[in-house]
């Protein structure tokens, strides 16, 4: 899970990294108290979680607290790479005379973590490792052994921090490798951690991504989850534990697996070039117990998205039963009655699949159509939505 | 031979007690996996029947590798105690431990993939469905009785599109199929299958099935350049998965302009792969090189 960043500096002053926290308002009036506490003049940066804000707009400084009601209200509802800003952080601006960048990840390709630093910081990272190489450096970290002090002297010597604040730049890497171990973070990032004009160092923006997967060993973060800019229907579905992705198409996809789900969603685009384009409403997998009650929640969530005009149910039985598959169907339809409103295109294939399609084929649902193949039901499925959206 | 799970394997499971573990035991015994042991502490020393058979269970790893020289674990083990229980796997030194379970954090895998590779043992997984090798033995959830015994090696991030395309050649059959998992760290990558289908002299052909998420295809494809001669057929899930959201794998994530399956598709293609639009389209291709190397060789 992706933080913004007054979450993020939340993180990092838990574990002594230093940062001013600022105020988060979400309404452009709110922003002149907030800019008053902070010493009138501010910076009012959109709180989004994406990149490029400050190319964007999205951060401006504000000389005054009228200013920073004046600079919020340009920044709230601004559309950032898609992201809506619903609100922003009124912090006090900072004299600055340097800018760097400290970074640690999960290194997906090594498998162990990398620290990334650079005395060249306030610019995107990548653009710095593309034109100026040299200025970045990049440390493994072994995860057995993690960052002991030869390895803080290692980062810090090879950034090429100036001598005067090497100890500084160590404490900082310290404690935002504290933050990363102890937050169960893949991602925690500084850009730009900054030398103020009274020498000290800190971080004057922050990124960070912690683990889903170890939520059970920190139940603070769920505290993170910020809905606003997420689809209602992406939230229903998380509400009943469904692994739901909101698309933009017509053609709404349940399936068992991540990987054929993706799968599926690729097919149907193909299918889609011969019927108009049509591409997939969404990614749902219901994994492996397909229940009636689990595939009428799926059936439920992808039927209330107006964009659907179909929907392929693509399952192959691994684990799962096709006949148990055919019984949630044929349960879920028959638990939403009106509500299912859509044609549905079923293929099912693997363990107990003749079963399954007889199942199907004795109930004999108006809505329903089996297709054989994967790619003859994704066309199917396309072509059915292609017509429903022509007519 | 096949390549990392023989008929000569010796399966115990962590984990074998619980409702998942009971049920993926029946199976693998079904299959003809020699299952010769369980292990849960809290009932060392009891014998659990499992179908018509009754396996001993050990209190530690270390006293079932003594007592039954297994030499593969599975682990049907909840995400909290996963990291315990791979280590535990290779401080026995079990030469192969099968990670199934779903949800381990990132950082207890990195920690547990260093600490088994530091010890000898090979992880496969987390968060994947094991592997098979048809009609010898079975460690994992993939369905045994979707395909049959042949000379196809298979690869794959994700297990029902393994199942798929098992299902799909089912009458050329396989050496191996391995899910090496869908997280962004797993113990076996696809180059370490790569490099062992290669040196199978079981395997003729490989698939290669990969999807969205960091940079292990594109690495892959490097490896076939250079030490590959086997031919391969590929597929790539994930053309139509929006930027900045996790599809399902906690590994299958589109970053920016990074991890993407068109860029995947390209390496592969780069490099001789040929690279389906579609699970079955994948599947014609393997028939069409198994095809083309029978025609080509001496009468």
């Amino acid at each position: 899970m992706d933080l913004m960043e007054y979450q993020a500096k939340e993180l990092f002053a838990r574990h002594g990294v230093p940062v001013t926290l600022g105020t988060v308002v979400t309404d452009a009036a709110e922003a002149s108290a907030a800019a008053r506490a902070h010493g009138d003049r501010v910076v009012v940066k959109a709180q989004v979680k994406t990149g490029g804000r400050g190319k964007a707009g999205g951060v401006k400084l504000a000389t005054d607290p009228d200013d920073a009601v004046d600079k919020a209200s340009e920044i709230l509802g601004m559309n950032i790479k898609g992201h809506i800003v619903h609100r922003v952080l009124v912090a006090p601006a900072a004299e600055i005379a340097e800018e760097y960048y400290v970074s640690f990840l999960v290194d997906r390709a090594n498998r162990n973590y990398l620290c990334i630093a650079s005395v060249e910081g306030g610019v995107e990272i990548e653009v710095t490792a593309k034109e100026n190489p040299d200025a970045v450096a990049k440390v493994s970290i072994d995860p057995l052994v993690g960052l002991d002090e030869a390895k803080v002297e290692e980062i810090v010597t090879a950034t090429g921090f100036a001598p005067e604040i090497a100890d500084q730049a160590k404490d900082v890497v310290r404690q935002l490798w504290r933050v990363f171990v102890a937050e169960d973070a893949t991602l925690v990032e500084v850009n730009p951690l900054v030398r103020l004009s009274d020498g000290t160092l800190e971080a004057l923006d922050g990124k960070a991504s912690v683990d889903e997967s170890a939520g059970f060993r920190h139940p603070d973060h769920s505290g993170f989850e910020v809905v606003e800019n997420e689809d209602l229907l992406e939230l229903a579905a998380r509400e009943k534990g469904l692994n739901y992705v909101k698309l933009d198409g017509s053609v709404g996809i349940i399936g068992n697996g991540a990987g054929l789900v993706m799968s599926t969603l690729d097919v149907v685009a193909y299918a889609g070039r011969r019927h108009g384009d049509v591409t997939p409403a969404n990614f749902l997998d219901i994994g492996g117990g397909a229940s009636a009650e689990v595939m009428a929640n799926g059936l439920q969530i992808v039927l209330g998205d107006e964009q659907v005009k179909s929907v392929f149910v693509n399952v192959f039985g691994g684990i799962t039963a096709c006949d148990a598959v055919a019984n949630g169907i044929v349960g879920a339809l028959d638990a939403l009655g009106e509500q299912a409103n859509k044609p549905l295109v079923v293929r099912l294939d693997g363990n107990n699949v003749s079963e399954g399609r007889r199942i199907l084929t004795e109930r004999n649902h108006p809505l329903v159509t089996l297709v054989d193949t994967m790619d003859g039901a994704a066309d199917r499925a396309a072509e059915l939505a292609h017509n429903q959206s022509v007519a | 031979m096949a390549i990392f799970l023989t008929e000569n394997s010796r399966v115990i499971v962590q984990g074998m007690t619980g409702s998942e573990g009971m049920k993926h035991t029946a199976r693998m015994l079904a299959a003809g996996t020699t299952v010769v042991g369980g292990v849960n502490p809290r009932k060392a020393g009891e014998t659990v029947s499992v179908g018509s058979r009754d396996i001993p269970v050990f209190g530690t790893v270390a006293d079932a590798v003594a007592a039954t020289g297994a030499d593969v674990s599975v682990l049907f083990v909840p995400p909290a105690h996963t990291k315990a229980a791979a280590i535990e796997a290779a401080d026995a030194a079990i030469p192969l431990a099968v990670v199934i379970t779903e949800g381990v954090p990132v950082h207890d895998t990195a920690e547990f993939r260093a600490y088994a590779e530091a010890r000898g043992t090979r992880i496969i997984g987390p968060n994947c469905p094991g592997l098979i090798s048809p009609g010898r033995s079975n460690a994992g959830i993939i369905p045994a009785d979707i395909t049959k015994a042949g000379r196809i090696g298979l690869v794959s991030k994700s297990g029902t599109l393994t199942y798929q395309l098992m299902h799909e050649l089912r009458d050329i059959g396989f050496s191996t199929c391995v899910g090496i998992g869908g997280d962004p760290i797993v113990g076996t990558t696809h180059i370490d299958c790569l490099e062992a289908f290669e040196n199978d002299p079981d395997t003729d052909a490989i698939v290669m099935i990969g999807e969205i998420g960091g940079d292990a295809e594109e690495r892959a494809a490097a490896y076939i350049r250079e030490h590959v001669s086997k031919p391969v057929v590929g597929y790539v899930a994930g053309f139509t998965a929006p930027e900045g959201k996790t599809m399902g794998h906690a590994g299958a994530i589109v970053s920016g302009s990074s991890g993407t399956a068109a860029a995947k598709k390209a390496a592969l293609e780069s490099v001789g792969v040929q690279i389906g639009q579609t699970p079955s389209e994948t599947a014609q291709l393997m028939r069409r090189v198994l095809e083309s190397a029978l025609e080509s060789q001496p009468v």
